[in-house]
């Protein structure tokens, strides 16, 4: 008995390899290297990893990573939200018609749009909780109320679905830089300056390095990804969202509030879009009726790379991001490396494909079904 | 005889026109195991989920250590020290064993002036609660999904053991059960009564019962048909009374005994 109380002969000793295959951090690990292989072979005499070039792709990967935290943890936590691209849409237009056409201060106009945005997410999670039905269906229908709005709202009030104009109306407002302004110039002024990275050679910014700053874009998503991985490893509440999305009922009866956990997921889902949007109509200028067009199937894309599963209370933030940074790098990318960009698609099905199936391999191996 | 634990006195029960519970009355001491026997459809169930907090009786009453209680839902019935494992919704497979054992009462320590999940705490906690009921883990992120059926309910009865429980209510606890995995989880039942923990053992299989129980209550249609002691009935008695004392006589012999 004296053996048998140490290691049960039944239970066979795990593999370091087998050990790293659960974690789910490893798809998007093993994406991200073959990613950058690839394309450090293919394309690296294109400009894809000077300065400019890193930071094309850095920014499109930071768009994916900010909206797939949102997504990541809700997906944990057992629902989808379909709503996410229409939200991008309808919170920006919202940031206009506040900002530009009701003259509101900007810094007004984006607090209103940010407590607006998050009260829907949260109603979207209400419904769902309340209801019982399937968040995709719950959702779906916001995808189309919200987007009908965007496109309403504009036509019915300006006569047109593109409005104009935010740069100038922020000019001056003290929370407009947190989501379109850079930060760092001063570092790349003296990187410029010493040669390290390119500078304009002549017009009016000669001198002035061609990269000036990292975006608030990056930032957010940087900060969003750190937060969203101590939340869910590392607190109480990131073992609700786990609980919430494996197994509700059981979850319930321990005493976990699993409502209050989706419906708040919901509302940070709907926070991260608005973040988008947000940087988006700060960077552009002007809102589009058609801003944030299919961002919910790519965020849950780069969700599923990033090795969650799609049936909840499993997954992982940082891997979510490395699924979006595969996502940003592939699709800039293939631009530099003159790829006809349509097949960026026949490869994002096929990489969603392939994610899928390993996920559902390591969900065997983690629990032992066969 | 010591003071119950828990008294519930004609306690009735109506969904709409169904009377699902007609006047049950049990009472349950600490550190017994009273066992809860009935057919399916007997009632067992609603009985229990109103036990835990889960249904408000229709009427009659619940006396907890002496004092009249009224559960508004679950949450209550477990501060109150009334913990259910339930055969199914015991455990969610995908998690780590610790991120189970402590969920919905993680610790907490503070790092960075920030509450966090203590992870090392949960760990230790969890080994050491394992191994005091002899199940060994490869770690405490094993994943539960890969342990037995009889080691997710022992999981859960540690667990709620660890969290003060001091009414243990087992709903079917080994109707999925194999042999061994079976005698595992009645081994558990035994050690968590002797620390003095009133168990509520509901199931239909009079062998099971037998081996651990002090007492027996049969429950039939809605009603309580009688509660035994240990020593006092036979389990072909038993049998006849879940059955409701027909039919099941007239299969006896070609039965051999017991189902």
């Amino acid at each position: 008995m004296s053996d048998t109380a140490n290691s049960d002969e039944r239970v066979k000793e795990m593999s370091g390899l087998r050990r790293a295959l659960i974690r789910p951090e490893l798809g998007g690990i093993v994406g991200t290297i073959a990613v950058f292989t690839f394309f450090a072979l293919f394309a690296f005499d294109s400009g894809m990893f000077n300065a400019q070039g890193v930071m094309n792709w850095s920014i499109v990967s930071a768009q994916f990573m900010i909206i797939a935290v949102g997504a990541c943890l809700l997906m944990i936590a057992g629902e989808f939200d379909l709503s996410v691209g229409s939200m991008i849409g309808f919170a920006g237009m919202m940031i206009a018609i506040l900002g530009v056409t009701l003259g509101f201060p900007i810094w007004l106009a984006i607090i209103i749009t940010f407590v607006t945005c998050t009260l829907i997410g949260g109603l979207n999670g209400l419904i769902v909780v309340k209801t019982g039905l399937p968040s995709f269906i719950v959702t779906l229908a916001f995808l189309f109320i919200l987007r009908g709005f965007t496109i309403f709202l504009p036509q019915t009030i300006e006569r047109k679905t593109i409005i104009g104009g935010i740069r100038e109306a922020a000019e001056g407002d003290w929370l407009a830089p947190l989501f379109g302004g850079k930060i760092g110039g001063s570092i790349f002024q003296w990187m410029g300056d010493n040669g390290i990275i390119a500078v304009f050679e002549r017009g009016t910014r000669k001198g002035q390095p061609v990269v000036d700053g990292i975006p608030m874009l990056i930032v957010w998503a940087i900060l969003l990804v750190l937060f969203g991985h101590f939340l869910l490893t590392k607190t109480r509440f990131g073992n609700w969202i786990f609980a919430a999305g494996g197994d509700a009922q059981a979850a319930r009866y321990v005493g976990v509030p699993v409502n209050r956990v989706k419906i708040l997921m919901f509302m940070f889902t709907a926070f991260c879009a608005t973040v988008f949007a947000t940087c988006q109509v700060m960077e552009f200028g002007s809102a589009g009726a058609d801003r944030g067009l299919l961002k919910e199937f790519e965020a849950i894309i780069a969700v599923v790379i990033g090795g969650a599963l799609l049936t909840g209370g499993y997954g992982s933030v940082l891997g979510a991001a490395l699924g979006a940074l595969i996502f940003g790098v592939v699709q800039q990318g293939l631009f530099f490396a003159g790829v006809e960009s349509s097949l960026f698609r026949v490869f994002l099905g096929v990489i969603l494909l392939l994610a899928v199936i390993l996920n559902t391999y390591i969900r065997r191996l983690i629990t032992g079904e066969r | 005889m010591t003071q119950p634990l828990i008294e519930m006195k004609n306690i009735e029960k109506h969904f709409g026109s169904v009377i699902a519970l007609a006047g049950v009355s049990v009472d349950i001491t600490p550190g017994e195991c009273h066992c809860l026997l009935g057919d399916n459809g007997a009632g067992k169930s609603t009985f229990i989920k109103t036990m835990s907090g889960v249904h408000k009786p229709t009427s009659g009453e619940i006396y907890f250590e002496g004092k009249p209680m009224h559960f508004e839902d679950p949450r209550d019935a477990i501060s109150a020290g009334i913990a259910t494992v339930y055969q199914d919704l015991a455990m969610i497979p995908l998690m780590s064993v610790a991120r189970n054992f402590f969920m919905g009462n993680e610790p907490q320590t503070t790092k960075l002036g920030l509450p966090v999940f203590d992870h090392a705490y949960a760990n230790d906690v969890t080994m050491s609660e394992m191994k005091k009921m002899g199940i060994n883990l490869r770690g405490p992120d094993q994943a539960v999904g890969t342990l037995s059926g009889g080691e997710r309910q022992t999981v859960a009865i540690a667990r709620a053991v660890h969290f003060g429980a001091k009414v243990l209510i087992l709903d079917e606890p080994t109707s999925a059960l194999g042999v061994r995995q079976t005698s595992n989880v009645l081994a558990t039942v035994d050690k968590v009564r002797k620390n003095g923990i009133a168990v509520v053992f509901i199931t239909h299989n009079v062998r099971h019962a037998m081996a651990v129980g002090d007492r027996f209550t049969v429950l039939n249609r809605g009603k309580t048909l009688g509660t035994a002691k240990r020593g006092e009935i036979e389990p072909e008695e038993l049998q006849d009374l879940m059955a409701g004392g027909q039919e099941m006589a007239t299969l006896e012999g070609s039965l051999g005994g017991t189902v």
